[in-house]
């Protein structure tokens, strides 16, 4: 699941509602939004089924499209020997505490930023903000083996600090709160400065509370984007230990002939529950985050 | 309660330079407005005496102590800002307690005095809203009472009226004032708006580039305006201005458009021929036989009275108000009161007064 997917999906409701009266027929747009259900959802239905079944009606190269019987056998299997030696209860375990911590990790550190660049008048300070833009421009593969080395050099191989810290810092969401917080009114700051609330205490009582909504869809779209890591956790994870879902599921892919195509499914089932709770969880705060800023 | 001293207060921003030295003495319990056009530096003046921006020269004091160097916060004054400035995710409780929690007193003593203020602005029944629920004049009786609560030696407004429809406006501005005269609180408030500040002040500063062209009451500003710029900035509609040259030995003005005239107040210091500015009120001239052909090019009746423009016969345009209605066009005689003459000399634009005997 990407984000951008989500995104559009959870939009869609809200743009279509003021063409209700235009002249174009209902089924017109019924027919477009169904085409576009089947093609996000059909995959998906595959996989959900396909992880009921068992080995043999996959590898026969049918594609089932109805449940069958073995759903709870295959699940359990999963859960307990997983693929390739590490049970996914353990991937997904790993999976999760470096979303949460690069999500986590990226709002704090690129809030805190933020908040430097905007609210502060120190010596460089256009030179600091340029230089958190222009990292926008270098995809995490130009710097990979750079940080390899440094990671490798300083022990961090096979540990979950040496999986997180080098994706922690975000320059887009450094750039998402600067934008916000220069559409904070200065009379804020001064009403807080004559209040007698200094740096801190406007950071805590009055940026923090504003952002909220920010925060939350970037928590979203970070935790997505954290799950999903692929090329950095396989270079740098390659213990059980320490090993992603995502990683995991690839390893389980062996050849064609000896994959266990209805394990692998329902690992896949397993890896899309953690992003789809969050985004279901915080898919109020989400969608407000997106459309409105509250001012 | 305390006063206010401002001494030589400059402010340049850069090259700009936008105050060139204010002086004001402020008495305890006084209400001071400011005015002038915009951007003529009255904002900054404030924000200085605020302590929101440092002044390149001069200094503030307070209740006697200089508070030029103070953070806002220990200056012990409060501000209201022209957009209120209310935190958006704060109660309103919450907003007007905001200050007293950070200074640290004890809940129940902050409870008591926002309930207090809300008592006397009328907004008790508010207290639990967030500002987005409030309506423009309810956000403006908040933000009066978040500054009412620090019980401050000073009250700041910089034009906290002009957000609100003109119905409103005129309405809080009378309470205002007297919430002002209740509380006794020293106040300097800022506006462009001349009726705002001949209503609310006890004195008036008029601002003109940088400088106070004009610190004085507001019947002071308006009967002896101390030069062109103050003349013509209060009153409405605007002060007229005639041309002419001293005359008679100092005794009289030699106007352009025709006529001299006597000073009704006595002779001025100055040679004859000195190139003189003759203000006029539009109210005190007068439509009678035998005056100054005026050419009406437009009348705009206003119900209980009519304002007529027109041009005397050496072009000058000439603005007059008459009670009630008046004729609407052609070509009607006009006399210049003596008694009424407001004397500059040209060249800058300062009042000319008599002599003293
Ligand atoms: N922070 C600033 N930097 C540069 N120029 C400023 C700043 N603040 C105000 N000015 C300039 O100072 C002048 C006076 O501004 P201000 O005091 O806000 O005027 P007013 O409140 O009378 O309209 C204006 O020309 C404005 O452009
Ligand atoms: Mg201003």
């Amino acid at each position: 699941m990407s984000t951008t997917e989500t995104t559009r999906g959870l939009a869609l409701p809200a743009e279509a509602a003021p063409h209700r009266q235009g002249p174009r027929p209902d089924w017109v747009a019924h027919a477009v939004l169904l085409l576009g259900v089947l093609l996000f959802f059909l995959p998906i239905w595959i996989v959900l089924m396909g992880s009921t079944h068992d080995a043999a009606t996959i590898g026969r190269g049918e594609v089932p499209l109805l449940p069958g019987g073995h759903a709870l056998e295959n699940y359990r299997a999963a859960l307990e020997q997983g693929g390739a030696g590490v049970p996914v209860g353990r991937m997904l375990f790993n999976s999760t505490v470096m979303a949460l911590a690069i999500a986590v990790g990226k709002i704090a550190i690129s809030i805190i930023s933020a908040y430097a660049v905007v609210f502060f008048r120190f010596p460089f300070r256009q030179l600091a903000f340029w230089s958190i833009f222009i990292t926008l421009m270098l995809p995490v593969e130009v710097r990979i083996f750079p940080t390899f080395k440094v990671v490798s050099d300083l022990g961090l191989v096979n540990t979950y600090a040496g999986l997180i810290i080098p994706i922690i810092a975000s320059a887009t969401a450094t750039l998402l709160f600067r934008q916000f917080f220069l559409t904070i009114p200065d009379e804020f700051v001064e009403a807080a400065k004559m209040d007698g609330a200094g740096p801190v205490r406007f950071f805590l009582d009055v940026v923090l509370p504003l952002s909220r909504t920010n925060m939350a869809a970037l928590f979203v779209i970070l935790f997505v984007y954290g799950w999903n890591q692929y090329l950095w956790p396989l270079l740098v994870a390659t213990s059980a230990d320490v090993e992603t879902i995502v990683i995991g599921m690839v390893k389980m892919i062996g050849s064609e002939a000896n994959t266990d195509w209805n394990i692998v499914m329902a690992t896949c089932v397993l890896a899309l529950l953690p992003p789809v709770a969050v985004v279901v969880l915080m898919q109020r705060w989400f969608v407000k985050g997106l459309t409105e800023t509250e001012k | 309660m305390a006063t206010l001293d401002l001494s030589g207060v400059q402010k340049a921003f850069g090259a700009t330079r936008v105050l060139h030295g204010v002086d004001l003495a402020v008495a305890d319990g006084e209400m001071i407005v400011i005015v002038g056009a915009s951007g003529c530096g009255k904002s900054t003046l404030l924000r200085i005496v605020a302590g929101l921006e440092t002044p390149t020269a001069g200094s503030v004091r307070i209740g006697g102590r200089d508070v030029t160097a103070l953070e806002p916060a220990d200056r012990d004054i409060a501000m209201v800002f022209q957009n209120y400035a209310l935190y958006p995710h704060m109660s309103v409780a919450q907003n007007m307690g905001y200050g007293l929690k950070i200074r640290g007193l004890p809940r129940p003593e902050i409870d008591r005095r926002v309930r207090d203020a809300a008592a006397l602005l009328g907004i008790e029944a508010l207290l639990d809203r967030r500002p987005r629920q409030l309506s423009g004049g309810q956000r403006q009786r908040v933000a009066m009472g978040r500054a009412i609560v620090r019980e401050p030696k000073l009250f700041l407004f910089d034009e906290p009226l002009s957000n609100l429809d003109a119905k409103l406006r005129v309405q809080m501005r009378a309470e205002i004032r007297r919430l002002q005269k209740r509380l006794g609180v020293t106040s300097l408030f800022v506006t462009h708006d001349q009726i705002e500040a001949m209503t609310l002040g006890d004195r008036l500063v008029v601002m003109h580039q940088g400088h106070a062209a004009q610190v004085a009451t507001p019947m002071e500003i308006f009967e002896r305006p101390a030069d062109t710029y103050v003349a013509g900035f209060i009153g409405s509609p605007a002060m007229n201005f005639l041309e002419g040259v001293l005359a008679g030995g100092g005794r009289a003005v030699a106007l352009r458009a025709g006529p001299t005239i006597p000073f009704a107040d006595g002779p001025r210091p100055g040679p004859d021929g000195l190139p003189l500015t003759i203000g006029l009120r539009p109210e005190h001239l007068r439509l009678e036989a035998g005056g100054l052909p005026l050419a009406i090019d437009l009348a705009e009746p206003l119900g209980s009275e009519t304002v007529l423009h027109g041009r005397l016969p050496d072009g000058e345009a000439l603005v007059i108000r008459l009670a009630g209605p008046a004729p609407r066009d052609g070509t009607l005689p006009v006399t210049l009161p003596a008694e009424h003459l407001h004397v500059f000399v040209a060249e800058g634009g300062r009042r000319l007064d008599p002599a003293p005997a």
